[in-house]
């Protein structure tokens, strides 16, 4: 841990996920480059920066959604509550079942809403009983905000709720497990302005009870939703700070001219 | 020959209306083509058609009546106690003077001779005015055609409208075949259908459609109850999904969830070689291989196993099918979106979770589709169960016995010299129309649901 003081800004007694020095490469892509980074408790943590900058990549590499692919390897020291991500004892299953992921696009099931939300928890056997079951579902949907507009039609198909309904549905999903670190890829891009107000306010409650990092290429939602940012550009962790102080007052030059739109 | 000649002499001068056309479309604008509504090759085709198409139209309608007006003329021709002959004698007559006529046959008949030289003058001299006939209207549509051009004609529009219709007429012939085929199953069915009750085709339960030649022989009555026969086709199919659909959709699964891409671009081909053995192998390999297999097999367990079971017959069938199962299958799952399978890991589950409860149940209305479309093929199959499945009509729900199956029953009703009047061959088209119909509802459903289910992702 002796990497950690290297880094003044971040404080470790704090950090949920950190991360020590991780590369990622695709084949022959060195897609992230030596990423120093702490994900604090119970915050909202934006990562931003241009297209291709490495953020997904480093989002994708906390709950190992990178074994997936091909050709992808990572290295370096990615922890969770201290306990290295990465390690051969760590069981992927139970490593997703604590980091939950909500995508791009909304992606619910080809099945009701209630099974939708009841799918994380029967996989992982949270529930003794149906009573606890419904119980899980129902908590799931309120705290995802969805419960009035849903509750008189759960067996219906969760495709055939507007597409910012399916965001909080898969935000629901993703609850459902009961993780302690949510991550978020871009999870409005693909919704209208209202729906986008609407999941930015359930992050803001969710932070109560989640960590979350949320990839954005919208500078207003970082700052509006998060209390750290984190700016990447070309694979590398350019400036992270708290999100107030990134965006008024930015250290780097490269941050500064992301921010004040010069590139990107 | 001459017909041959022709048909280049009135291409040539569309080719030559086309230059012309061309060259006036040009010549009208002083050689900008930019002032022309339409490009000059437009209106060189423009002239072509007008130049072409008239003609060979004519040409082709010229032929299609000139047979039946020249038999007419002939006939008239002939004396008059032969004119009151009964239609089949007359249609013989007529084939002996188109004999003489051509072939250089000896008449039988004075008449006839003179009939057959009637015959050549009168082909003859039709085939001269139908060249007249057609190069006139080769010619007076070439000269009025390059006549209208001018800068503004709308050449383009015109030509392309003929191409739609071209079009339009190409894949009409393929619907009218179709419709042609159906309307002769159903007549001769109905011809059928007057010998036998239709109720006693469908609900009957004993199938022995040998009628006699003689009232005399053993089993002069037919007996036409199709049961059996739909029975032991039903038991086939049966037998053949049983082996097809879970070694189909197993492969497809791990083709597409498991197997690494490498081995997907060998294997998934190599399954398809299935698809592209002859039936008749199989066929042998059913009857050769598989069936005397089955029989030794079912000795050595105290079984009686009939030589020509449907067990084996099914089986090969099944194996035959697996790649139409697996293929479709595995078009479905890899359609089902990434992001469904993203949303499944990344809530912790494992691969074969994901399988079988998203990706799976995702693909289900294909799946569902590609079976039966796989189950028509199973029914219509002919050549597998006509070499290794029996004769004899029993009616059963053992796969250790023979049965047969409509296919084969088809087949056997028509092999060989058969009247085509009684109800024995008629039978075939019967079983070809029940064959057809249920054939056509599996694939219109398999169709219906597959495309439903395309229409969901895309």
């Amino acid at each position: 841990m002796s990497l950690a003081l290297s880094l003044p800004e971040t404080d470790s007694r704090l950090a949920k996920v950190t991360a020590r020095d991780v590369n990622v490469h695709y084949a022959e892509k060195h897609a992230l480059k030596h990423v120093d980074l702490d994900i604090r408790s119970n915050e909202v943590t934006a990562l931003i920066g241009p297209s291709g900058c490495g953020k997904s990549t480093f989002l994708r590499c906390v709950n190992r959604m990178n074994d997936m692919i091909e050709n992808c390897r990572v290295t370096g020291l990615l922890t969770l509550d201290g306990d290295d991500v990465y390690d051969r004892k760590i069981d992927v299953v139970q490593l997703r079942a604590r980091v939950g992921m909500v995508f791009q696009k909304p992606n619910p099931f080809p099945k009701s809403i209630y099974d939708n939300v009841a799918y994380g928890p029967r996989i992982h056997g949270m529930a003794r009983d149906q009573g606890e079951l419904d119980e899980i579902v129902m908590t799931s949907l309120e705290r995802a905000g969805l419960l009035a507009e849903v509750k008189d039609r759960l067996l219906e198909a969760g495709t055939g709720l507007s597409g910012g309904q399916q965001q909080r549905l898969c935000i629901a999903r993703a609850i459902a497990v009961a993780p302690e670190v949510i991550l978020m890829d871009e999870p409005c891009s693909a919704l209208d302005p209202i729906a986008t107000a609407k999941v930015e306010e359930l992050i803001d409650e969710l932070r109560e009870n989640f960590t979350i990092v949320i990839v954005t290429h919208s500078m207003q939602q970082a700052a509006r939703v998060s209390q750290r940012t984190a700016f990447f550009h070309l694979g590398e962790l350019v400036e992270v700070g708290d999100t107030e102080q990134i965006f008024t007052n930015p250290q780097h030059p490269l941050t500064q001219g992301y921010i004040t739109g010069r590139f990107g | 020959m001459q017909l041959l000649i022709l048909t280049v002499v009135l291409l040539t001068l569309a080719t030559l209306g086309y230059r012309l056309g061309r060259g006036r479309a040009l010549a009208s604008t002083g050689g900008n083509p930019r002032l022309l509504h339409s490009l000059p090759s437009y209106h060189g085709y423009y002239v072509a058609m007008w130049c072409g198409l008239p003609a060979l139209l004519l040409v082709a309608a010229w032929l299609a009546l000139e047979p039946s007006v020249v038999r007419m003329l002939v006939m008239s021709g002939l004396p008059a106690d032969v004119q009151t002959l009964p239609e089949e004698r007359l249609a013989l007559l007529f084939n002996e003077v188109r004999l003489v006529a051509s072939f250089g046959k000896a008449p039988s008949t004075p008449a006839v001779g003179v009939a057959a030289e009637q015959y050549l003058s009168l082909r003859q001299l039709s085939f001269a005015a139908m060249a007249v006939v057609s190069l006139v209207a080769a010619v007076l549509g070439l000269t009025a055609a390059q006549r209208w051009i001018q800068a503004d004609l709308r050449a383009r529009n015109r030509v392309e409208k003929v191409v739609s219709v071209f079009l339009v007429g190409c894949s009409t012939v393929a619907i009218f075949t179709t419709v042609g085929i159906v309307l002769s199953l159903l007549f001769e069915s109905i011809r059928f259908f007057n010998a036998v009750p239709i109720t006693e085709f469908l609900f009957g339960l004993h199938w022995s459609p040998q009628i006699a030649m003689r009232s005399d022989q053993v089993g002069s009555s037919g007996a036409f109850g199709a049961v059996p026969l739909f029975a032991g086709t039903l038991l086939i199919s049966f037998i053949a999904m049983m082996v097809a659909v879970p070694l189909g959709l197993l492969s497809a699964i791990y083709m597409a969830e498991y197997a690494n891409p490498k081995f997907r671009a060998i294997v998934k081909p190599l399954l398809e070689v299935l698809a592209g053995i002859p039936t008749v192998v199989y066929g042998f390999f059913a009857a050769l291989t598989v069936a005397p297999f089955f029989r030794d097999l079912g000795i050595s367990l105290g079984l009686s196993v009939a030589s020509e079971s449907a067990l084996a017959a099914g089986v090969v069938m099944g194996i035959m099918i697996i790649p139409f199962v697996s293929s479709l299958s595995d078009d479905v799952i890899t359609a089902v979106p990434q992001s469904l399978r993203e949303g499944s890991f990344g809530l912790g589950a494992t691969r074969s979770e994901t399988i079988r409860q998203v990706i799976v149940p995702a693909a289900l209305p294909g799946i569902v589709g590609g079976v039966l479309l796989a189950v028509s093929r199973a029914i219509g199959e002919t050549m597998i169960v006509v070499m290794a499945a029996g004769l004899a009509a029993n009616l059963t729900a053992n796969p250790l016995e023979a049965v047969t199956t409509v296919t084969t029953q088809i087949v056997t009703l028509l092999v060989g010299d058969q009247e085509f009047d009684s109800p024995k061959t008629l039978a075939a088209f019967a079983l070809g129309l029940v064959l057809f119909c249920v054939t056509l509802v599996l694939n219109v459903v398999a169709l219906h649901i597959v495309n439903k289910y395309r229409e969901k992702y895309d």
